[in-house]
């Protein structure tokens, strides 16, 4: 195998096991201010593998889309985590790593998502699809635009180069467009992820349930995939953003040392991504659901807003 | 402002919850061969009919005073996510139907867990019209946590002999 085969097979290893740790860690900074000690940080690996355990349980009218839902999740998350550059800018098929082959790949996982919940049959499942398509839908504009602006200064939509552009030109980093699509990008990776402002991870009403609402009838080693499955998007996520805007530290060649160098980076950039935003979290309430259009909406003023000072500063 | 106030807060605070006993033996009514995860429990709560005396203390116990969820014990929203039950109250004839169709739901290997004395033998409620009966005429019990209400620490410590953590 090349050694960029063996960047990617890190990649995706990694993400499966850090996503469930970083789901953990941020839920163990979110007790820790709330005046609680909470749960350790690997009980979601731990919760996992007792559900892995467990029956399998399927609604009696769901169809085979049901069933395939978590396995296409994780395998479309899979395919971005083996692309994209994350701990190197030189992964296997580094080239394909298109900023819009990426959003369409995640893509595939969220619709598969969508399609499994108006495949059980119950109406929370149905609900939950119709508003995860919605603000999916809303996002994607949004986050389209700012991916503009940030591949016009590199004239390449590449994924590889426009972090190596990053690292080249220290200056960009601090631009306009970067700040305003940073904006942009961080409201799209919570509504994309289901998290506060959008969406309540912990919630238990089932009327206000956005993504919980979809994976109610989950059980056993179906709940396992999608709980695996979401948090590692989630890394996925934070990861991309992370070295999309702070691109230090990523490996730019293929040594040992320099990859060792780039994990580890990429572990404290994310964990550190991570801690803010589930520290954000404390602060905030759940936004109406109404009112998510409304925030979708300034995410996309801000990344129309991006697109138009890179046009005027290139 | 809050985070200042925060700021303030977190390093004065008094360490909650405090220190805890070591972990009782398993429960008696407990099947001791089930199969179980040690530290992660997931329970879907039924109110059956309770006066709400029951949902209070359970409430308290996911405080940051108690703090159960570090002991990996969660009160999930679908049944289907779970490991068993957590029923309150005696059964009345319009909850025995949806008591039996929640435990049905459940995931092999399930349990019952019952909260306080309304649901063993229908405590104040005994007799009375609309009542079907205690919870184990209607589904299978394996561990009862006494007591009208049961304290927090009770119902912790009986939690914890299934999770033995």
């Amino acid at each position: 195998m090349s050694s960029e085969g063996a960047v990617s097979v890190i990649q995706v290893v990694g993400l499966f096991v850090a996503g469930p740790l970083l789901v953990g860690w941020m839920r163990k900074v979110r007790c820790l201010m709330e005046g609680r000690v909470g749960p350790p940080v690997h009980q979601v690996l731990r919760d996992t593998v007792k559900q892995i355990r467990k029956e399998r349980t399927r609604p009696e009218q769901a169809s085979w889309v049901f069933a395939a839902a978590p396995v296409v999740l994780i395998a479309s998350t899979a395919a971005v985590a083996w692309l994209i550059p994350l701990v190197s800018t030189r992964t296997s098929w580094g080239a394909s790593a298109d900023l819009f082959a990426v959003v369409y790949l995640m893509l595939v996982g969220s619709v598969a998502m969508a399609l499994g919940a108006l495949d059980s049959g119950t109406a929370f499942g149905g609900m939950g699809a119709s508003r995860a398509v919605m603000i999916g839908a809303l996002a994607e504009p949004a986050l389209l635009v700012a991916i503009l602006a940030l591949a016009i200064p590199v004239h390449s939509s590449n994924l590889p180069v426009v972090i190596s552009g990053g690292i080249s030109h220290p200056l960009w980093l601090a631009s306009p467009q970067r700040i305003l699509a940073f904006g942009a990008f961080l409201i799209v990776v919570l509504a994309e992820t289901g998290r506060l402002p959008v969406d309540n991870p912990t919630t238990h009403l089932e009327l206000t349930m956005i993504h919980e609402a979809m994976v109610l009838e989950y059980a056993g080693g179906d709940i396992a995939l999608v709980t695996v499955g979401e948090a590692a998007r989630l890394a996925l996520l934070l990861g991309l953003m992370a070295n999309l805007f702070l691109p230090w530290g990523i490996a730019t060649h293929l040594s040992m040392g320099s990859i060792a160098v780039g994990l580890a980076v990429l572990i404290v950039k994310v964990a550190g991504f991570g801690t803010l935003v589930a520290a954000g979290e404390v602060f905030i309430a759940k936004v109406r659901l109404f009112r998510v259009p409304e925030l979708m909406a300034g995410a996309f003023v801000l990344s129309v807003l991006a697109v138009v000072a890179a046009v005027v500063g290139a | 402002m809050r985070l200042s106030a925060l700021a303030r807060y977190l390093p004065s605070r008094k360490r909650l919850p405090e220190d805890l006993p070591p972990p009782a033996e398993s429960g008696d009514c407990l099947d001791r061969d089930r199969p179980r995860s040690r530290g992660s429990l997931q329970l879907r709560h039924v109110d059956a009919g309770s006066c709400n005396g029951c949902e209070i203390e359970i409430a308290s116990i996911f405080s940051p005073v108690y703090d159960a969820e570090r002991l990996g014990f969660r009160l999930e929203a679908s049944p289907r996510h779970c490991d068993g039950l957590m029923v309150t109250g005696p059964v009345t004839r319009n909850m025995a139907g949806p008591l039996a169709k929640t435990y049905h739901a459940v995931p092999e290997p399930r349990m019952v867990v019952t909260v306080g004395d309304c649901a063993r033998d229908c405590g104040v409620f005994r007799n009375a019209y609309g009542i079907e009966g205690p919870v184990d005429s209607v589904v299978p019990v394996d561990l009862h946590i006494p007591g009208c209400p049961p304290e927090p620490t009770v119902i912790i410590a009986s939690l914890r002999s299934v999770t033995g953590r």
